[in-house]
């Protein structure tokens, strides 16, 4: 009883109170494009990048593809691109991931009105792995963990697909997984929607080309949600599903 | 002094390769005098023909390779019957190049892959006879969040006689993959191979890239790496331990080693941008080294952690009702463990003394030295002591580098090599969480990759965790599951 007690007292208050104004130290996340000037003929960013996550002329880089290694940093002859601990990535909108000097985040995610009054108070998730290194799939499970707490504004990851509402989809979508994938959606209950996580999910990027990856399910459910990274931070998902539900931090 | 290393260069203009008939005849004798298996694998070596390397160490980690012509469908007398711990090899291969093991026991898709994709409803289950049997099929997809794979537990009541394991959901074509860009840019593709270990990856990985281009780290690149690689170990530990508590519904183990993982990963995170280590390593040296102020950072850290992890641990080994769980169920024995192959934590939870940082220590753990740990009960009770106290080796190797006042840690040190040798073969293993991750790497004429194999301890293990079930409660598997916490991907690939 003693131990527990001081185990308990160790343990002290660990939840972030506002995770939309949490400061991650350190963390390699929005990519910034600068404004200077390209060298002409320089390819050496596009060169760098293991998932052609970037585009030239101008310089824009896609989230969905983007895997923050920052690889490109180093080798960019004008220091045009950077990192920082930005982590607000989220979007209800797969073309509105790509980010420009011009346009240097994704939109604000729009509060869905559907999805408020429906989910605002009580959203039920089933996560499926499809593919997933447990990179994904770990930082999923950190959401319900003391310090993101997401169960705190009435969202919970569950055991049946019967009682989501809605499909956490992680990894690239494997040709063996997608069966299973599909059967799990079917099991769900209408109204229902799919979030993307990580950038296996989003656009496939670290294993495009793999004759053993398949995603037309994709291409019959878009997601509502797409959260970019590799794998994303928590805040990422705990702020876009916040924003998406209209949910006060 | 053991001064093998993790890592061997050769040529392969001198590995003359032999018939394949001869080269599991060598296996076998190596086997027999006590060796075991690294990797056993074939590759394409044009139309029908396939190019089989072994290789194999003994206890004092020295490798031998050895090499041997075949055909796509040629047949050879299987080494599992005599050695067990062959059978995962011998099944990829099979599956892999079509090479075909006589009189294998068990000669079953490893992962489904090529032609078998999508086939999964064919899998060959072994099916248990008797009036009062019964099957209970779990997966693909599981109850909490965790990746996919199908388990079949044949029972007679509550009692697990038989448990199938079948894998290859995650099949992702990741060989395949590392031959698609160019070698020296494999980094972020090997740290999302096993997503958990990226650490472990990238290093294998790195330390191929630079033996095959002839280019040396510093000590103190090895030193970077070394911390990396421990904070990845007591992160993953952290998680299993998790996992373990929450299992047994023990909800302030579950709540407290979650919140410690969290301080372990953001330190990371403080040192290389990613709470999974993601970028730190390339090919050449680190992205980031430790400051002096992130040195401090870091020692502070682990110093605040080591006194709460020690409490937690105390309060969750001192319950009756946690003992009672764990103590005397999921059992494998030292001579089945060893008889299996089983490798890393969960061989070690046996009594198996296996772990290639003591094995093969190379430079950085032959200076700074890592103990082995073991324990002798090999159940879910020893692998759950065993997590604890490798964390607690970690941490020790961990601030004993920090401190070490002779490394100059401070800079990001990285020298990108420029080519590979030609025609050259690298066996490269790291310890990780699990256990050895393995890569083999063969360059052709021109530099570039012939073959990329990658193996993770968990290929071994999952064997282990069916025959831990033998004899168990079906409503034991949770944590006997977690208690192995293996991967799923790293077997799929």
């Amino acid at each position: 009883m003693l131990k527990s007690i001081a185990v308990r007292i160790s343990q002290g208050t660990q939840y972030i109170p506002d995770p939309r104004t949490a400061t991650p130290v350190g963390f390699r996340g929005k990519p910034v494009i600068g404004a200077t000037a390209c060298e002409t003929g320089c390819s050496a960013c596009t060169a760098a990048c293991p998932t052609q996550a970037i585009a030239l002329e101008p310089v824009r880089i896609d989230l969905g593809r983007c895997v923050m290694c920052g690889d490109c940093e180093p080798v960019c002859p004008s220091a045009k691109l950077s990192f920082t601990n930005d982590f607000k990535l989220a979007s209800t909108n797969r073309s509105a991931l790509v980010v420009s000097e011009s346009r240097p985040a994704p939109d604000p995610i729009q509060v869905s009105a559907e999805l408020r009054k429906r989910f605002g108070r009580s959203l039920k998730l089933r996560s499926v792995s499809a593919g997933g290194c447990n990179a994904c799939e770990l930082e999923i499970n950190a959401l319900s963990n003391v310090n993101f707490d997401l169960g705190r504004y009435g969202i919970d990851i569950v055991a049946s697909p019967r009682h989501a509402d809605g499909l956490v989809l992680s990894g690239p979508i494997t040709r063996n997984m997608a069966a299973a994938l599909q059967e799990c959606w079917s099991a769900m209950p209408e109204p229902k929607f799919v979030i993307a996580v990580g950038a296996c999910a989003i656009s496939g990027s670290p294993f495009e080309g793999s004759s053993a990856i398949e995603r037309s399910f994709l291409d019959r459910f878009a997601p509502s949600l797409y959260i970019p990274g590799c794998p994303p931070h928590p805040l990422t998902f705990v702020c876009g599903i916040l924003d998406l539900l209209g949910i006060p931090g | 002094m053991n001064f093998s290393q993790p890592l061997l260069v050769l040529q392969t203009s001198g590995i003359a390769p032999t018939s394949l008939q001869e080269l599991v005849r060598a296996c076998a004798d190596r086997l027999s005098a006590g060796d075991r298996i690294l990797a056993f694998y074939g590759r394409p070596n044009g139309g029908d023909r396939v190019l089989v390397t072994a290789a194999l160490t003994d206890s004092s980690g020295h490798i031998s390779v050895f090499r041997a012509h075949a055909e796509r469908g040629e047949q050879y007398p299987s080494l599992t019957p005599q050695h067990p711990g062959a059978q995962m090899f011998e099944r990829e291969l099979w599956e892999q190049m079509d090479v075909v093991p006589t009189d294998h026991p068990w000669l079953k898709p490893v992962r489904f892959e090529g032609h078998r994709q999508q086939r999964m409803t064919d899998y060959p289950f072994f099916s248990v006879r008797g009036q009062e049997v019964h099957e209970v099929g779990v997966g693909p997809i599981h109850a909490s969040v965790i990746e996919p794979g199908h388990f079949r537990f044949m029972c007679l009541g509550e009692e697990v006689h038989h448990l199938e394991i079948q894998l290859g959901y995650q099949h992702r074509g990741v060989e395949a993959q590392l031959l698609r860009r160019p070698p020296l840019s494999l980094t972020s593709t090997l740290e999302s191979v096993v997503g958990d270990s990226s650490i472990a990856y990238a290093w294998a990985y790195c330390a191929a890239m630079e033996a095959l281009s002839i280019s040396a780290v510093s000590v103190e690149v090895d030193a970077v790496r070394g911390v990396a690689l421990e904070m990845e170990r007591v992160a993953m530990h952290l998680a299993s331990l998790t996992g373990l508590a929450t299992d047994i519904a023990f909800l302030q183990g579950g709540a407290t080693y979650g919140r410690l993982r969290t301080a372990i990963i953001n330190a990371s995170m403080r040192a290389c941008g990613s709470r999974f280590g993601r970028g730190w390593l390339r090919p050449g040296g680190v992205r980031f080294g430790l400051p002096d102020e992130l040195r401090q950072d870091l020692l502070a850290t682990l110093a605040a952690f080591a006194a709460d992890f020690a409490e937690i641990n105390d309060l969750m080994l001192s319950a009756r009702s946690v003992r009672a769980r764990f103590e005397g169920v999921g059992v494998v024995s030292k001579l089945d463990a060893t008889a299996l192959g089983l490798v890393g934590l969960v061989a070690r939870a046996s009594g198996v003394s296996v772990d290639t940082r003591t094995s093969m220590p190379g430079r950085l753990y032959g200076t700074h030295s890592m103990p082995l740990v073991t324990e002798t009960t090999g159940d879910c009770w020893a692998r759950l002591k065993l997590r604890m106290r490798e964390i607690d080796e970690s941490v020790r190797w961990i601030r004993h580098i920090l401190n070490e006042s002779g490394l100059d840690l401070r800079a990001g040190m990285l020298r990108q090599p420029e080519r590979l040798q030609p025609d050259a073969l690298c066996v490269s293993v790291r310890e990780g969480c699990r256990g050895e991750v393995v890569q083999v790497v063969e360059t052709g004429g021109d530099g570039r990759l012939l073959h990329y194999k990658v193996q993770d301890p968990s290929f071994q293990n999952w064997f282990g965790l069916a025959l831990a079930l033998r004899n168990n409660e079906i409503s034991d598997f949770p944590i006997c599951n977690k208690s192995f916490d293996l991967s799923y991907c790293g077997n799929d690939l």
